[in-house]
């Protein structure tokens, strides 16, 4: 490690683009992290609570609980393709610069 | 030594396809003797490419880093199917379609959480752990922290959730092989052990990472023949879930699982059910306690973890974690046409007097498929599935011994013992050799489990990673705050209250509440015969009268069972631990150990003071939010 202790890392953390990359990065990813934790507990909860609910037929056999459980295939995808969208589009573009900068803003100590 | 190492492979290949072919005493399995031979040469073919590749691989194997990491040169697209190669083990490829054959929805619910878990590794673990890692979880957590406290309490819980996963894929995979092609159970684990070795050993992570891709390549090509073959058969989705509505085996077995509650439920009512939650899981606070293991769990098994260091920048660890959600998305989606197909094509019955877990669901679906047991092509389809189970098998126990021989040689031996000071030629070498220990524990830990009910030992492993690993990895990624004290503390609560949890839950065998049980099935007997004779006089319909001479096997059944029970736990009265009974009452004990493990992390941090984890925490938060510095490592 003796050799990455040559930047100045307090300085690079307290530049204003790290700071705004990584309140955008935190609440991003927490929001998206706490919503799928949610929808997927549902599916558990659901099938043990509510069996009344996923066992009503919405097309032919086709009922709640298949539609629910699929629906929880299509979610994670989704969130998979929002957050990639967003990090390819933003958040890299941004990191970018800052490794560009590093030793400017850090600095050689 | 090069020249040597080019040939040792292929030599193994030789003798581990003469082994097979010599074995003397080849029992029924699945797969009909006379058709054996087919499965074998498959599984040749499988063997010669895959030791092919092995001694490519072992020519560019050079340095640690090759070893470990294939020197970061594994393309995204590439990690994601060696990902889904190293996840989808032969429980899920097998055991998932089997319980959807056997319980209809519930099997189904099962296998969601395999997926979902993948969000957590792709949002908060993948792309900081390429940014400062190196080769190991213990390199993630001695980052800011004392690197001598943090490598050995990591490596040893890496070390635990590697044996646990590995012991269950060894004793699981060797029933499997058993079952399926009926090579005997210590030949099967010395093969796997052998082949497992011969691909670490020469070709390490290189080798390693082809063999997963082929191995996902060759599972998901064969689902999705399977299924398309399924859905002309049955129809896409609306179509074939009428079909199973309207099917008589599937019909049958929901009565037979319901009993006297679906007494006076109609065909129709009946084949629905089985579209319906639960048939299987009764308890679910067990379910969400399970649901948290695997959501949280994976992001900390070690083998997984170990396949984000193998890419060359964040951005290839996000392209690989999604390549691999697709993959094993749609494999998992797949899985709900295989069990329920194979549920309608073989029948519940059929799938259970073979194996009762249900494990041949895919397998006799195949045969049933291809044209039944007489025909060349259901022969060669079943013989087919059976060669990609056998290789799943392999590629998953290579991952896991990949990983434990890092905490051993890399983490241990060259961190905590020489002081991070080793030539990169000893450190190649203590790699090899942390191997061959591994393996050669493998295959002997393998033997002498034989017969041991391990199935609840995969759930343990996500269980101590969820409990320990999950929390230490990302209290020291995301939390100013986390030192050395809370890793270490957090560690060693997660690992213990994960284990010592299962210990005293019903996971364990029981004697004295076993022969309880026996007893009052042998009581009780008289009484469910004389009823299902009364039954049988006064039914009116075939189908009633096929239930009630259903029902009097079954006693019969469950007496012999009883009695055999009695016999065999006669003096025993106590658990491993010594109990009479369970002390917790839930299988899965993630909901309360991972909560625990995030209090200890939390706890010990706070009581802890450390100059090094507060100066350190700048640079690693730079560095695992931008990537700074992360591409000149992985260039050397």
């Amino acid at each position: 490690m003796a050799q990455t202790a040559a930047l100045d890392w307090k300085a690079i953390v307290a530049d204003p683009r790290f700071q705004t990359l990584r309140s955008r990065k935190i609440r991003f990813l927490w929001g998206l992290m706490v919503f799928s934790v949610a929808y997927y507990f549902l599916l558990p909860i659901g099938a043990a609570y509510f069996p009344a609910l996923f066992g009503i037929r919405v097309w032919g056999p086709v009922n709640v609980g298949i539609l629910f459980a699929l629906s929880e295939f299509v979610v994670a995808w989704a969130i998979a393709w929002i957050y990639a969208r967003r990090a390819n589009n933003e958040f890299d573009a941004m990191a970018a610069e800052l490794i560009r900068d590093a030793e400017k803003i850090g600095g050689r100590r | 030594m090069n020249a040597m190492r080019g040939h040792v492979p292929a030599a193994t290949a030789l003798a581990v396809v003469l082994a097979l072919a010599a074995a003397p005493a080849l029992a029924q399995g699945a797969v009909s003797k006379e058709w054996q031979w087919l499965t074998f040469a498959v599984f040749g073919v499988i063997i010669a490419f895959t030791m092919g590749v092995t001694v490519v691989a072992a020519k560019r194997v050079k340095s640690a880093a090759d070893f470990y990491t294939a020197g970061g040169g594994v393309s995204g697209l590439q990690n994601g199917w060696a990902i889904a190669g190293d996840y989808l083990s032969a429980a899920s490829f097998l055991g998932i379609a089997g319980l959807i054959s056997i319980w209809g929805y519930d099997g189904f619910m099962y296998s969601v959480g395999w997926l979902v878990a993948y969000i957590t590794v792709l949002l908060v673990i993948a792309e900081p752990c390429r940014n400062i890692g190196k080769y190991t979880l213990a390199d993630i957590l001695a980052y800011r922290n004392d690197p001598r406290k943090t490598r050995i309490v990591g490596a040893i819980s890496v070390i635990t959730v590697s044996t646990f996963y590995l012991t269950a894929q060894m004793v699981g995979g060797g029933v499997l092989v058993k079952t399926l092609i009926g090579i005997d159970y210590e030949i099967s684990v010395v093969v796997v052990g052998i082949l497992m070795l011969s691909y670490v050993l020469f070709g390490g992570m290189v080798a390693t990472t082809w063999v997963q891709i082929i191995k996902a390549v060759l599972l998901v090509a064969a689902s999705i023949v399977l299924v398309v073959m399924v859905w002309a058969q049955y129809g896409f989705f609306g179509d074939f879930l009428a079909n199973v509505v309207g099917d008589p085996k599937v019909q049958a077995r929901v009565a037979q699982i319901l009993g006297d509650a679906g007494r006076n439920m109609s065909p129709a009512e009946l084949g629905q059910r089985f579209l319906e939650p639960g048939l299987l899981f009764k308890a679910p606070i067990d379910q969400i306690s399970l649901g948290m293991a695997l959501v949280f769990g994976t992001a900390g098994l070690p083998h997984i973890l170990m396949r984000f260091f193998t890419v060359p920048t964040a951005q290839a660890a996000r392209v690989s974690v999604i390549w691999a959600m697709a993959i094993i998305g749609g494999f998992y989606v797949l899985t709900l046409f295989l069990g329920m197909g194979s549920a309608m094509k073989v029948g519940a019955d059929q799938i259970r007097a073979i194996d009762p877990g249900g494990n041949m669901a895919a397998p006799l679906l195949a045969q049933a498929l291809g044209g039944g047991a007489d025909s060349l092509l259901g022969n060669f389809m079943l013989a087919f599935v059976a060669a990609v189970a056998f290789a799943t098998i392999v590629a998953v126990v290579a991952g896991l011994v990949l990983a434990a021989a890092s905490a051993m040689a890399h983490d241990l031996y060259v961190g905590v013992i020489r002081g991070e000071h080793a030539t990169p030629q000893e450190q190649v070498r203590a790699a090899r050799i942390a191997t061959v220990v591994v393996g050669a524990m493998a295959i002997g830990i393998g033997i002498a489990a034989k017969g041991q009910n391990v199935a609840h030992l995969v759930a343990l492993a996500f269980a101590v990673a969820a409990s320990a690993n999950f929390p230490c990895v990302l209290l020291t990624l995301y939390w100013k705050r986390c030192n050395t004290g809370g890793i270490v503390l957090g560690m060693i609560v997660g690992t213990l209250t994960a284990i010592a949890l299962v210990l005293v839950s019903p996971n364990m065998t029981y004697p004295k509440a076993l022969k309880a049980a026996a007893q009052a099935t042998i009581d009780g007997s008289a009484a469910r015969r004389a009823k299902a004779d009364s039954d049988l006089t006064t039914a009116t319909s075939d189908a009633a009268k096929a239930a009630a001479t259903r029902a009097k096997s079954a006693v019969d059944k469950d007496v012999a069972t009883a009695q055999g029970t009695l016999e065999r736990l006669k003096g025993d009265d106590r658990s491993l631990v010594g109990l009479e009974k369970p002390l917790f009452e839930l299988r899965n004990p993630g909901i309360i150990s991972i909560p625990l493990g995030f209090l200890a992390v939390i706890v010990g941090s706070l009581l802890w003071r450390d100059k090094r984890s507060e100066d350190m925490w700048d640079e690693l938060y730079a560095r695992q939010n931008t990537g700074i510095l992360a591409s000149k490592a992985a260039a050397h």
